[in-house]
């Protein structure tokens, strides 16, 4: 400021162009918000740089050394814990997905008003479970009551694949955790389904109902196009969640080391965050670097979904409405 | 294709609240019927009345008899979706459907009959439609692009083709040139002429020249006041509205006193 003319600043200040008393508000709220976005981004890297630096001695310690000391190969042992925590996830979605669309559609489309609100509060109820609650109801109610369903299943449906094999006695299956887990996730799909379906635009809503539909054409045409980066979003957080529960699998899932597509058997591949869970305790040495690698490849795994649902959504940007 | 539309003593409601009171009309076919009357009035309601759009919202019905070529529209067992279906509407607003291209667009409402139509006879009716309302030259060469590329009357335009694409026998527009250019509009209300000679047309405007230039005949709707029921005051042909009206509050109204 010195370098500017003196004369030229006091005339503009006279003015009334220079303004008389710093906005500190304008101040402190631009500080606050850069540096949540900065710290956020600092917290993302510290979490990675702390997994990449405990995982590293696992992953470059030569398989000789490990197998001395009793370990198995690194990757042989993540890769079926890899597969098992996307295979419990991937179970969840396909049984949690069609129920919270139904449940949000019907909230935001076909309820009348008051029954719609009481609902709402209910599904996000659900959300402030803790999961270990989830956990014991899944161990001690759940899976008992499912083992009918898993001999029925394997008898009279077993020429699908997934529901081949002899049927667990426990039902403490994949099969079992992933009725836990869709029940968990439920809310948060619900909930953001619901918020976006509200938000679409009468304009299109009247325009398909004026064209001779009915409701749920209506809603095929006006309300789900619209509603599909939403609904999206809405999958990949509960995406997000299945992947890393911990506790509510830890406690139902009787998991082994292995990869196995038959849901409703004694054999389950266990989930790379109940594992580290039920592990972790008892590990030293090299099985604590063996653990976080494991939990740098949920991490991997998350990301790689989440740019996979950003990319869906970008896709077809230009018919989103957003023009 | 064109039929007449007969309404005896209708009056509509919001829940408890009273909007229009006892309207009887007669729209004839192959005319266009303009609706015109200051905000509030109850016009847009009347005419959303005409093809059950009213009652999408909550709490909203009809009493009286609404007949079309001699069937109430109102009578026990009609469904709604079937009279929309031959009763078509355009919107104030522009409103294509954003997830679809222009030809998605155009045959949105036939889809909704579950016609499986061969590929050919879809591209023919999409042309069709687009012609009649004179979109075809400016969109032919892009019918797979998004419709809300469009400029806003080319998506009114694009709004009256899916429309005439169902073939109706009557077609509603609530204020369709509201939202556009004197260029779209003059553009519009050209097409509404070729219209008249297929479609009844009823349109409700703000605009009273409007009114003058597209309609053979106006139906003028006032309110006593706010809170009160609208009330259809005089129909006539238009000449005779705009000229000699026989009620001193039409002429008012036409001439500027208020409104």
């Amino acid at each position: 400021m010195s370098s500017t003319a003196p004369a030229a600043e006091s005339s503009a200040a006279s003015a009334g162009l220079v303004p008389t008393k710093p906005r500190i508000g304008d101040r402190v709220f631009q500080g606050l918000s850069t540096g949540s976005g900065i710290a956020i981004l600092v917290i993302l890297a510290l979490v990675a740089a702390f997994l990449v630096l405990r995982a590293f001695p696992a992953l470059t310690t030569d398989p000789a050394t490990l197998a001395a000391q009793g370990y198995g190969e690194f990757w042989s042992w993540v890769l079926p814990l890899a597969f098992g925590t996307v295979w419990a996830a991937i179970g969840a979605l396909v049984l949690a997905v069609p129920v919270a669309i139904g449940i949000a559609l019907f909230i935001s489309h076909y309820a009348p008003r008051r029954l719609a609100q009481g609902l709402g509060y209910t599904i996000d109820l659900l959300a402030a479970v803790p999961s270990v609650v989830f956990g014991l109801w899944g161990i001690f109610v759940l899976a008992p009551a499912l083992i009918p369903l898993h001999v029925w299943l394997t008898t009279y449906v077993g020429w699908f694949p997934l529901f081949s094999g002899q049927p667990s006695g426990t039902g403490r299956t994949i099969f079992t955790t992933s009725i836990v887990l869709a029940v968990m996730i439920l809310p948060i799909i619900t909930s953001l389904c619901r918020e976006v379906f509200l938000q679409a635009p009468n304009l299109h809503e009247e325009a398909a109902l004026a064209l001779g539909a009915t409701r749920w054409e209506m809603i095929r045409m006006a309300v789900l196009p619209f509603a599909r980066a939403g609904i999206v979003s809405a999958i990949m957080l509960g995406l997000g969640r299945a992947l890393g529960e911990t506790m509510a699998v830890a406690l139902v899932l009787s998991g082994q080391n292995r990869v196995d597509f038959q849901v409703l058997t004694a054999e389950n591949p266990n989930t790379i965050a109940a594992n580290i869970a039920l592990s972790f305790p008892e590990a030293y040495g090299l099985r604590i670097n063996q653990l976080i690698a494991s939990g740098l490849v949920l991490f991997v795994i998350t990301l790689a979904v989440n740019m996979l649902a950003r990319w869906i959504v970008a896709r077809r940007a230009q018919y989103s409405g957003a023009n | 294709m064109s039929k007449r539309i007969e309404a005896k003593n209708l009056d509509i409601y919001y829940g408890k609240f009273k909007a229009v009171e006892d309207v009887s009309m007669v729209i004839e076919p192959r005319a266009v019927t303009a609706f015109i009357g200051p905000s509030g009035c109850g016009k847009s309601t009347f005419l959303r009345s005409l093809n059950r759009m009213h009652e999408v919202i909550n709490g909203a019905y009809v009493e009286g008899e609404l007949l079309l070529d001699g069937h109430d529209l109102y009578g026990p067992g009609v469904d709604p979706v079937n009279v929309r279906r031959q009763i078509g509407m355009v919107f104030q607003r522009p409103n294509p459907f954003p997830t679809m291209s222009i030809k998605e667009n155009v045959l949105a409402g036939l889809r909704l009959n579950n016609k499986r139509m061969p590929g050919r006879e879809q591209d023919e009716v999409c042309e069709k439609a687009l012609r009649g309302a004179n979109l075809w030259e400016e969109v032919k060469n892009r019918l797979d692009l998004p419709g809300s590329g469009l400029s806003g009357g080319q998506q009114q335009r694009l709004c009256i083709a899916r429309a005439i694409a169902m073939a109706p026998d009557v077609l509603l527009m609530d204020e369709p040139c509201s939202a556009l250019d004197p260029i779209s509009t003059l553009a519009i209300e050209d097409l509404i002429q070729e219209l008249k000679a297929n479609y009844t047309i009823v349109i409700v405007t703000h605009n009273m020249q409007q009114a003058a230039r597209v309609s053979d005949s106006t139906a003028f709707f006032n309110i006593a006041g706010t809170g009160a029921p609208g009330k259809l005051i005089e129909m006539g042909p238009t000449e005779q509205i705009f000229s000699t009206p026989e009620k001193q509050e039409t002429e008012n109204y036409i001439t500027g006193r208020f409104g």
